[in-house]
């Protein structure tokens, strides 16, 4: 019985040859009258026909997304471009501002960004790293590790400004820094913190458990097997929470604005004791409290188009270092 | 005590019990293994087998919920003893597990592992070590090429010779083995047991294995576990030929044919 409908549908098989079989099971069509007989197979074609609607519908929506995400980001920078290219020369990222900032260039401002953004993450790749380890594979779970982790989604939810005015209450005014890039780059870290942590934790959670029974079936101490295996292995991830914390922290006004950046400084930072200028409260100043806001249109988009391509830039070169990372640990 | 080294038995568990939560996986173990001697651990899938095995380097404590009842004697140690230092524990232990797991780092860096961080600084001492246990592991011919690309690049039965080198790198007292050769072809199945053979006349050997022919070809010792007990213990040839109990001898039967 069985034998006899395999002959059958053998036999179909080579009457309908291999394309127009692959044609039939694609759905399009409706199924041929010698297949009909079986119920299953109809039942079967018809399944599958709707699966296949439902399926293209869920992915012209999800690739819509997509597009829509990528177009935001394009129409952006074209504006950006569009608005601020005139503004660029060499002049405009190699000198200090000038006449009320009207004329001259932003040299002062990337400098500092520069300087804040390195120091925050200087400040927070560290203590995150730290934090995550700690949480991912010492602490037990519990009530204190749920409290700490309810501290840490809270601290990611704070207003940016919020940490601009902790940063002056505790770095500026309390632990008496001053106005520089120590505070900013204290203020900046903390609020890159929890994206830190977040990122590194789940770099972590990848690294297979059967790397860290190897290592410790070898003999390796727990911080060994941390230090040599799971970070190592993890890297490329921590690097992304680095990449994150880094253009998050590079692009904000309102945690520096009271911590670090000045009005005017036309001088290079001294030391990180230094009080600075940083581009997103440049641009933030010339819009709006300038003395010729509308004459200093240009500078602020070519300020903005500048700011922008720095964090871009960044984030460029830490997703080739992280590619090439993966690439040497899979081989 | 004292005459546990004279006799040469190497490790003991006495009335082991072990929990996974509130589901007890193992049920009154006890056995002993001895010295320059292999021991088969065989089953059905679920008995228990890994949960022993993994008790005798205490591999189980990184499971929060794995407990533990009854005593493992490492020669004249109790390895649960609180006071003992489980690090040491699983140098003078070691494991190949039951699927290859090499780090994604080289073939050289995998098999030097063990013994950095044992604290061996030595280069000469170190290239020497990792050479002689990647050729014990039967694997040099078709690494020495490759000793700096990533152990990740190698095929599945060669990584479990890796993993094997790496385990031998650090000169264990007793090696574990779950089922050393599940991923590995016939020709290298061989090789993994000629190297047993070799390593048994220096190491006490526990290995797991679902393949009676395995078992029969390998072991001197084989204990039979059903459901988290352990139902029969004796000399491979007579638990192969002659088994006491009607479970073992369904068991082994029903896999010969
Ligand atoms: N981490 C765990 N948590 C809870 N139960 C577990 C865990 N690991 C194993 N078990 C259970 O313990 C029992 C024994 O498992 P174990 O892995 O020791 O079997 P095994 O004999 O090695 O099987 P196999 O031959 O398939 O490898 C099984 O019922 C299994 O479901
Ligand atoms: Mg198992």
């Amino acid at each position: 019985m069985r034998n006899s409908k395999m002959d059958i549908t053998q036999e179909e098989y080579a009457e309908a040859g291999p394309e127009k079989e692959q044609k039939t099971q694609a759905a399009d069509r409706p199924p041929k009258a010698g297949r009909t007989s079986s119920i299953i197979h109809q039942t079967a074609v018809r399944k599958q026909r709707r699966r296949r609607f439902i399926q293209k519908a869920i992915f012209s929506v999800f690739r819509l997304s997509a597009v829509i995400n990528a177009l935001a980001l394009f129409i952006i920078i074209y504006f950006m471009v569009k608005n601020g290219i005139g503004a660029i020369s060499w002049e405009f990222l190699s000198e200090a501002p000038r006449d009320s900032m009207t004329k001259g260039g932003i040299l002062p401002c990337i400098v500092g960004t520069i300087l804040l953004g390195v120091g925050a993450i200087l400040v927070a790749m560290p203590i995150g790293v730290a934090s995550a380890i700690y949480l991912n594979e010492y602490a037990r779970p519990g009530k204190v590790l749920r409290t700490i982790r309810l501290g840490i989604n809270n601290l990611a939810g704070v207003p940016s400004v919020v940490f601009g005015l902790f940063g002056l209450a505790f770095f500026v005014i309390y632990l008496d820094m001053g106005v520089s890039i120590l505070a900013g780059a204290l203020t900046l870290g903390a609020m890159s913190l929890p994206v830190v942590i977040g990122s590194t934790e789940e770099a972590f959670k990848a690294v297979p458990d059967t790397y860290r029974e190897a290592s410790l079936g070898l003999g390796a101490t727990k911080w060994q097997t941390i230090y040599r295996v799971v970070l190592p292995t993890a890297l490329p991830g921590v690097l992304t929470g680095g990449i994150l914390g880094l253009s998050r922290a590079a692009g904000e006004t309102a945690p520096i604005m009271f911590t670090a950046a000045v009005f005017f400084t036309p001088d290079l930072p001294e030391s990180i004791f230094s009080e600075i200028m940083a581009l997103p409260y440049h641009i933030y100043v010339l819009a709006t409290a300038g003395t010729e806001i509308e004459a200093t249109r240009p500078l602020q988009y070519g300020t903005a188009l500048v700011l922008i391509t720095l964090v871009l830039g960044m984030n460029l070169i830490a997703i080739i270092w992280r590619a090439r990372l993966r690439k040497r640990l899979k081989g | 005590m004292s005459d546990s080294k004279s006799n040469g038995v190497k490790m003991t568990s006495k009335h082991l019990d072990f929990y996974y939560g509130n589901f007890q996986a193992l049920h009154d173990v006890s056995l002993e293994f001895k010295k320059q001697q292999v021991t088969a651990l065989i089953g059905p899938s679920g008995c228990g087998k890994s949960t022993y095995l993994r008790c005798l380097n205490r591999m189980n404590d990184l499971i929060p919920i794995a407990r533990v009842e009854g005593k493992i004697m490492l020669e004249d140690e109790d390895i649960y003893d609180p006071s003992l230092d489980v690090v040491m524990l699983r140098r003078r232990v070691g494991m190949v597990f039951q699927k290859p797991n090499p780090f994604p780092k080289s073939v050289y860096e995998n098999v030097a592992y063990g013994l950095r961080v044992n604290g061996i600084r030595d280069k000469g001492l170190i290239e020497q070590r990792v050479t002689e246990s990647i050729q014990r592991a039967a694997l040099w011919d078709e690494v020495k090429d490759r000793l700096q690309e990533s152990a990740l690049g190698l095929s599945g039965g060669q990584q479990q010779r890796l993993c094997i080198a790496r385990a031998l790198a650090v000169e264990p007292e007793v090696v574990l083995m779950d089922e050393p050769a599940s991923a590995l072809d016939p020709i290298a199945t061989q090789k993994i047991e000629d190297l047993i053979h070799e390593l048994k006349k220096e190491y006490t050997i526990i290995i797991v294995t679902h393949s009676m022919q395995q078992a029969a070809r390998v072991s001197d010792i084989t204990a039979f576990f059903y459901i988290g007990k352990l139902i029969e213990v004796g000399d491979t040839d007579t638990l192969f030929t002659r088994p006491r109990l009607k479970q073992t001898e369904d068991y082994i039967t029903g896999r010969f044919g």
